[in-house]
């Protein structure tokens, strides 16, 4: 009798592993989802509001309803993520009960624990988590994560958050790369990370999991540029439905993906997508609306 | 034909001086795995996400990844007609997961108005065994390839319905549904060799690529 494994940390990194060259689209209706499959999303975000909505109506933003979830798992086929709050381990069980395909783990939603997040380990279904810099990757890989995603500034429409994790995160891989043994003991000191995770990045030159880059990003151009800071693929949030055209819009961002290093193409793309998301510049936002400064 | 130029091409030892050239469709998905597994296979290996990048390759991978996206791209991006024609030449194709429902004949539980490019005389069902939470891991026996069983992970993964008469079936589940098939130069599996070391697929692809630039 052959032994058959679900939930391994291979069947979990794996799915991102598909994923990569992609773009995930946050939906917040059946409707929406359907759109962002017919436009090429490689997997959609259930959501109840996009991050701009929660910014601009405040208030404590939590795990979507469960019927909204089921709705949008039989709208489409390909993968669907919902997100949980950060450490609230509760609300992730109860997504993986409804059988979606990958748990956020998400600063978007107000946090429900400021000092643990969720032991990932215990959970059959993967999850993605958000990171500003290389040690917290790191620390919620340690934690089980099978998927990491740059912050960036959520609903905001500013890229600028985005640029400056994945630059951050790739330039720290870089010093790991060029350290000797002895100096990669103090490097995980530092980086408040597993020294054999430390070891394994500084080895191979990259993360353990899959890296995407998320928040901000709202043109073909936006997209494109992640990509060739060495994105694995990328998430868009209230860009395509926060946009004049979403779905023109949604089918440009797919290709500029695919195409990121040929700007004929992106140019191509970028025709008339009609207005973009208004947006917030992150220098505008007070510190304590800043949603990448949640989770550590 | 370039092929044959190529093949002639010999190095101070009299071997030939370069491997197969294999082309990896890289329009979304894994393809950076299958380039990585060909080239450590010895095979010169190169993306391919423009028709003209199809000119002068004697075999291809289709990677993992979300089918409804690859034939999206495909299609929209004039490849698909040029992929159809190469396959009709004989052009050796593997395909994993994503890759062996762009080559199957029929495609079950599709979104609307996806296409495949076809091949295989099979039909294959999408996400045959649920969602992630049914993604698995496990040992296939595959006579073709040796007596050591062949790990395999399953990630959203297709399975072949039904084998036509022009198709073999080479694996299959405990409950018999088939997992790998081949006819002639066209190898598909459900399953991801490029992401656990296995590489004994990509030799046997090899093959069939080497024997084509090669009569």
């Amino acid at each position: 009798m052959t032994v058959s494994e679900t939930g391994s940390s291979r069947v979990k990194r794996g799915l991102a592993e598909m994923l990569k060259g992609g773009v995930i689209m946050d939906v917040v209706t059946p409707e929406q989802a359907r759109i962002a499959e017919d436009a090429g999303a490689v997997a959609v975000m259930a959501l109840e509001r996009v991050p701009a909505d929660i910014r601009s109506q405040g208030g404590v933003a939590r795990m979507s309803d469960p019927d909204l979830i089921d709705a949008i798992i039989a709208e489409v086929s390909i993968p669907v993520m919902a997100k949980a709050r950060i450490g609230h381990f509760v609300e992730a069980q109860v997504l993986q009960a409804l059988d979606v395909d990958y748990i956020d783990e998400s600063e978007v939603l107000s946090p429900a624990d400021y000092v643990n997040h969720i032991d990932k380990w215990a959970f059959n279904t993967p999850f993605v988590c958000g990171a500003t810099n290389l040690g917290e990757a790191l620390r919620r890989i340690n934690e089980g994560a099978a998927m990491i995603r740059s912050k960036g500034e959520a609903g905001t429409g500013d890229v600028s958050e985005a640029t400056k994790h994945i630059r951050k995160i790739s330039s720290e891989i870089n010093v790991l790369r060029s350290m000797t043994k002895d100096e990669l003991y103090v490097a995980a000191k530092e980086l408040q990370a597993p020294y054999e995770l430390v070891l394994e990045v500084a080895e191979t030159g990259k993360l353990p999991v899959v890296l995407f880059v998320a928040g901000g990003v709202a043109t073909p151009a936006d997209a494109a540029m992640m990509m060739q800071l060495g994105a694995d693929g990328v998430f868009v949030g209230s860009g395509i439905f926060k946009s004049g055209n979403p779905e023109a819009r949604a089918a440009a961002v797919v290709k500029a993906t695919t195409f990121y290093d040929d700007p004929s193409v992106i140019a191509q793309v970028s025709r008339g997508l009609g207005e973009a998301m208004v947006g917030i510049n992150v220098a505008d936002l007070a510190a304590p609306h800043r949603l990448a400064e949640r989770g550590w | 034909m370039t092929t044959n130029l190529r093949s002639e091409s010999l190095d101070a030892g009299g071997r030939p001086s370069a491997g197969p050239r294999v082309g990896v469709l890289a329009l979304q998905g894994d393809f950076r795995e299958h380039a990585k597994v060909l080239a450590l296979l010895g095979a010169e290996v190169s993306l391919v996400r423009r028709p003209a990048e199809l000119a002068g390759i004697d075999g291809l991978v289709i990677p993992g990844g979300e089918s409804s996206v690859m034939d999206k791209l495909a299609r929209m991006f004039g490849l698909a007609e040029p992929l159809r024609a190469a396959i009709a030449g004989g052009l050796p194709v593997y395909g994993t997961c994503a890759g062996l429902i762009m080559l199957a004949d029929t495609v079950l539980d599709a979104i609307a108005g996806q296409e495949s490019l076809g091949g295989l005389d099979v039909v294959v069902r999408r996400n045959a065994f649920g969602s992630q939470n049914q993604s698995f891991e496990t040992d296939l026996a595959i006579p073709a390839l040796g007596d050591e069983p062949v790990h395999a992970v399953f990630i959203r993964g297709p399975v072949v319905e039904s084998v036509g008469a022009s198709a073999t079936a080479l694996a299959s589940l405990e409950d018999g549904r088939v997992v790998a098939v081949e006819q002639g130069n066209l190898l598909g599996t459900s399953f991801h060799p490029e992401i656990t070391g296995e590489h004994r697929f990509h030799e046997y692809f090899l093959g069939k690529v080497r024997s084509r630039a090669n009569p």
